[in-house]
Formats: C-alpha cells, structure tokens, sequence
C-alpha cells in the first residue's frame, strides 16, 4: 500500500535555494572534478544550473516499487511493469512518474494558492489551498491517467521520447473540488473555450523563468463533474512527485493535461497555448501517414479522449504450469471517455476469441476489471492476449496500430508468455 | 588592485575548490559504499534492455565491457565530450533508449538550443554528432509486432 505522505515530504537538510546559492559560488573546476570531464563552454552555462550528478536530492523512487522499470532519472520518468498493476485502485508504490522538468522540492502546502486568470474570467481570483479545502464540496473519482506515449516503444522507426513499454497507466482514487464549481465561484466569460494550468516545475537546467509544460482541455472537457482540482491521491496528502499539494485532474485523458504542482489556471477565449500545446507535442496526423512521414504541424491534431485499451496484471508474464490447471488470467480495461463494452482473451493468435467477465467502472472515467478462466489443450508455448472494445464499438489492435511522429496512443493488444507441460 | 591582492585571492579559490572537490568525491564514495551494500540487486537483471540503471555515481570513471559505467555511453572518440554535455541537464539515459539518424539527433539538438536553454556547442557539434549517429542509431524494422522477449520464466504456485 502507499507509505504515509509524510515519507514523501522528507525536507532535505539544506534549502534547495542556500543550496542553489552555495553551488553558484563554487566555480566549474570543482564541479569538473567531480564528473571527472571538463565542462564545455562552461562560460555560455546558464546561471542557477546545476550540473546532474550534484542536483539530487528528493528521490522519488522512495516508497515505489523497486522493480519499476527507471526510463530516466534527469528528468525522472518511470514505469510499472503490468503485474504491478493488478489493484482496481494502484497504489503509490507502483503509480508511473513522467516529467517533462525538475521536481519543485520546496513547496509549502500552508501558503499554497491557487489563482484563476486569463481573458475570459470575469474577475482574476485566488484562494489558498485551505479556502478550496473548505469552501467547496469536496468529491472522490477513481480516474484512469495514461501518459500519451505509452506504449511508444513499439513503434518504428522509433520516435522520440521515453521508450514506455505498457506502465504508464494506472487509475487511483483522487479527492477533491469540481472545477466547475470553482469556475462558478470565479464567473467566466461566455466566449471561453478553453482552460490552461501551470504549476511550478522548473527547466532541466535550472530555469524557473519559463513554464516547463502547460496544457490544458476545452471547457466542455473542464466542466465534467469528474474533472478535480485535487489535493488528495487514495486518501492521502498528494505524493510530490505527482503533484503535491495541489493537480489538475481531466481522466481518461493524456496524463499531461492533468498538471502537478497547480499554482495558476487560466480562463482562455482561444485554444490554450502554453508549452506543449503547440507544435507537434500531444498531437497525432490527422489523415493516417506512412510511418517515417513526418508531415507538418497543421495537418495535426490535439489528442483529446485516450482509446480503448487493456492490461494482463495477473499472471505476471513468463508462467509455468500444468495442463491440468485451469488458468485464472485477469486485469482492467479502459477507454478514454467511454465505458469498456467487452473483454475477450485469445490463447491462439487471435484466431478464437473467449469473452471475459467484466465489471462495471466504479465511476465514470474508472478503469474496469475483467477476469477468465483459461484450459489450455496441449503442452506447450502459449501466448494469452487480451483485447478490449469500447461502447463505440472500436476494439485494441492486435498488431502496432498506425505510427505517428511523436510515437503516440499505442493502443496494440497486450500479450504475455506462458508455458504448458 | 595590487597584483599580490590578486595572487591571495586566486590562491584563496584554487583552495577552496580543492576542498569543495575532494569532499564531493568523499561524499560520491561513500555513497557508493552504501549502494554496494544496500543493493539487493533484485530490480533489473533481466529487465528490458533500454531500462537503465541511474545508481552509479556520475563522479566514477570506471568502463566495463568497453561501457562507461556512470553513464552507459560507449568509449569511442568523442566520449568525453559526449559525456560532458549530454549529462549536463539531463540523464544519459534520455540518451541511451533513442535511436535517430545523424540529422535526426542534430534535430534533437537544436530543439534542445530552442526550447530547453541548451548553449551553442560550437566545434563540438560535429564530434557530438558522429558519436550519437554511430552508437545511437536507428535499428532495423521490426515489422509490426516483434515475438515477446525477455522472458523470465517461473512455476506459477497455487
């Protein structure tokens, strides 16, 4: 189960900024000696940026499940193996970590506000983290956040980005307000359209002058009574590495328009451009291309609703047993705004299908649970694949669905290996 | 400013970064102790190939199977500098699971001149280029869905 918050919270003995001030009065030999190279161009390093092997201090892989697969540490990106994720509601320990920047490390959840901007508020407004806490009805989702490239490593030619395999998913328990009842309480414009965040995630090197990333949704997406302003993850003070003490949560959407570290949420009477928005980040083709074929930013679309989608948590890849046994096989399914219709599982390469058993989502946006019961004819080498379909009537892909630029929305089938005798 | 003026308190830094260093390398070391000690090793033995292990301190030098351990880049020409500029911000490791053509990397780095603050590399492009285009080039296709890998087999209980 998650550790207490308070683990999470460790301050570290020194303040990062004595820290960041003690650092900038040391001078680039020293740090030269440590890395064992000199420093290229040390004259044209911005000011404030700390070299890698001297920046860490908060290490969010504390209370996480140690076999986690670490895509990166610089920034810190890690994912779940799929049978981390057999809990209807994940854990701490086995939730991914994705970040485009550095963990903010000195945050003050007591003097933590949150304003409302942009063009179409009525009025600009801010109200501190204890006013959200206790001027509005608080309310508790479970809700499905998938990173946009899950599943990224499967494409070729590769494309660029964190190598996700299939962890970077899980669905939690979130407690906090509607923002549309906060959005009421400020008063918007009718001509708003759209809604961005930022939170305070600084640049890998050290620049807090620029936002890091911040995105955002339509207003229509913003007003779903599952869309929170949250400050608590299963029943606890949010983990800094996803978020404390405030996020953005939008389920069933790519996780990155849900923000960590929420300081400021701004109104917009167009679409929201802050960083990440634009270009090709979070975008797919929006006519099928060729893979390799790059196209251009204009024939490109905003992901919105992530597609249908589903995970073997239980067994773990890799089992073996005997013909005798009937296999219990289980796991979620999920699928962006919709509700999962069906689950099957083939033993054959998808040449025969056998439906699953499926639950109902605990709330909308909730990954479901499946389950089966597997007899297997013969000794030997089996694949079990699972393959979920969508209230829409739109299934997983049993091969690598169409390549995208950015290596986005994975969706293929899941398989894992087990073996009869 | 008297140039003996000068002279004490060039002197006076050299010392101080001295010390700086040599307590950042005790510290570096006795983190790798504990790390040794620690380590149950059960993480990654068989983990998927681009996983990475971010545990050894950048600080060390050492190279097995021709690999530099902190880092996990390879010991070719332009290592060093390779080394040196990618880690500055970020993980070698953000390095070591992409794969892209020479034009491809430099695209990588100019997106990275543009957006993330990363300072003109001058002649050491070139070399940076060769290095990456060489040892972090694009494998061949897969197809559509490559056979499942990396198996660790165990006998399911109950």
């Amino acid at each position: 189960m998650a550790r207490s918050s308070e683990n999470q919270l460790d301050k570290p003995s020194v303040s990062s900024q004595d820290r960041r001030s003690f650092i900038r009065k040391t001078i680039f030999s020293t740090f030269s000696a440590v890395l064992g190279a000199e420093i290229i161009h040390a004259a044209s390093i911005p000011e404030g940026y700390i070299p890698v092997a001297l920046a860490q201090q908060f290490d969010p892989m504390k209370g996480k499940n140690p076999e986690m697969i670490i895509r990166s540490d610089q920034p810190w990106n890690v994912e779940a193996r799929p049978h981390h994720l057999d809990d209807a509601i994940t854990p701490f320990e086995n939730i991914f970590i994705r970040n485009n920047g550095l963990i903010p490390e000195d945050i003050d959840a007591t003097s933590w506000a949150l304003t409302i901007g942009g063009e179409s508020v009525s009025k600009e407004k801010t109200y501190t983290l204890a006013e959200l806490k206790t001027k509005f009805k608080p309310y508790t989702y479970q809700l499905v956040l998938e990173c946009g490239g899950n599943g990224r490593a499967g494409f070729y030619p590769p494309t660029a980005g964190n190598q996700w395999e299939e962890g970077a998913v899980y669905c939690s328990e979130w407690t906090g307000i509607r923002l549309k009842d906060l959005l009421q309480d400020v008063g918007i414009k009718s001509d708003a359209v759209y809604i961005g965040y930022y939170g305070t995630d600084k640049h890998l090197n050290g620049d807090g002058s620029k936002p890091v990333i911040s995105r955002g949704v339509p207003i229509s997406k913003a007003m779903q009574d599952e869309t929170l302003v949250a400050w608590s993850l299963n029943g606890k003070d949010i983990p800094l590495a996803h978020g404390y003490p405030l996020r953005l949560v939008c389920g069933g959407w790519p996780a990155s328009v849900s923000g960590k570290w929420l300081n400021k949420l701004v109104v917009r009477n167009k679409e929201h451009d802050g960083a990440k928005m634009t270009g090709d980040s979070y975008r797919m083709p929006k006519n099928p291309v060729a893979p390799g074929e790059e196209g251009t930013v204009e024939d490109m679309t905003i992901i919105e609703s992530m597609p249908v989608k589903s995970l073997i948590t239980y067994p773990k890849t890799g089992a073996m047993f005997a013909k005798s046994k009937k296999l219990n096989v289980r796991g979620h399914a999920w699928a962006g705004e919709f509700e999962v219709s069906e689950v099957q599982v083939s033993i054959d390469f998808g040449a025969t299908w056998k439906k699953c058993i499926l639950k109902k989502p605990a709330n909308r946006l909730a990954w479901q649970q499946w389950s089966t019961e597997l007899a297997f004819p013969e000794a030997g080498y089996y694949e079990v694949w699972a393959k979920a379909t969508d209230s829409q009537g739109i299934s997983q892909p049993m091969v690598i669905p169409g390549w995208n630029p950015k290596g986005y929305l994975n969706n293929a089938c899941h398989r894992i290996a087990v073996k009869v005798s | 400013m008297t140039k003996q003026n000068s002279d004490t308190k060039q002197l006076f830094k050299v010392l101080t970064a001295a010390i700086v260093g040599l307590l950042a390398i005790v510290i570096l070391l006795v983190g790798a102790v504990l790390f040794v000690g620690f380590y149950d090793g059960s993480t990654s033995d068989n983990a998927s190939e681009e996983a990475v292990s971010t545990t050894a301190p950048l600080g060390t030098d050492e190279v097995v199977d021709g690999k530099d351990v902190a880092t996990g880049f390879v010991i070719d020409e332009g290592f060093e500098i390779v080394k040196a500029t990618c880690t500055g911000c970020h993980s070698s490791a953000i390095v070591l699971q992409n794969k892209f053509t020479r034009e491809g990397w430099k695209a990588k780095i100019v997106w990275m001149q543009e957006t993330q603050g990363l300072w003109d590399l001058g002649d050491n492009e070139s070399i940076i280029l060769d290095y990456l285009a060489k040892h972090h080039a694009p494998e061949p296709p897969k197809g559509r869905r490559l056979p499942l890998k990396d198996i660790e087999w165990y006998e399911l209980e109950n």
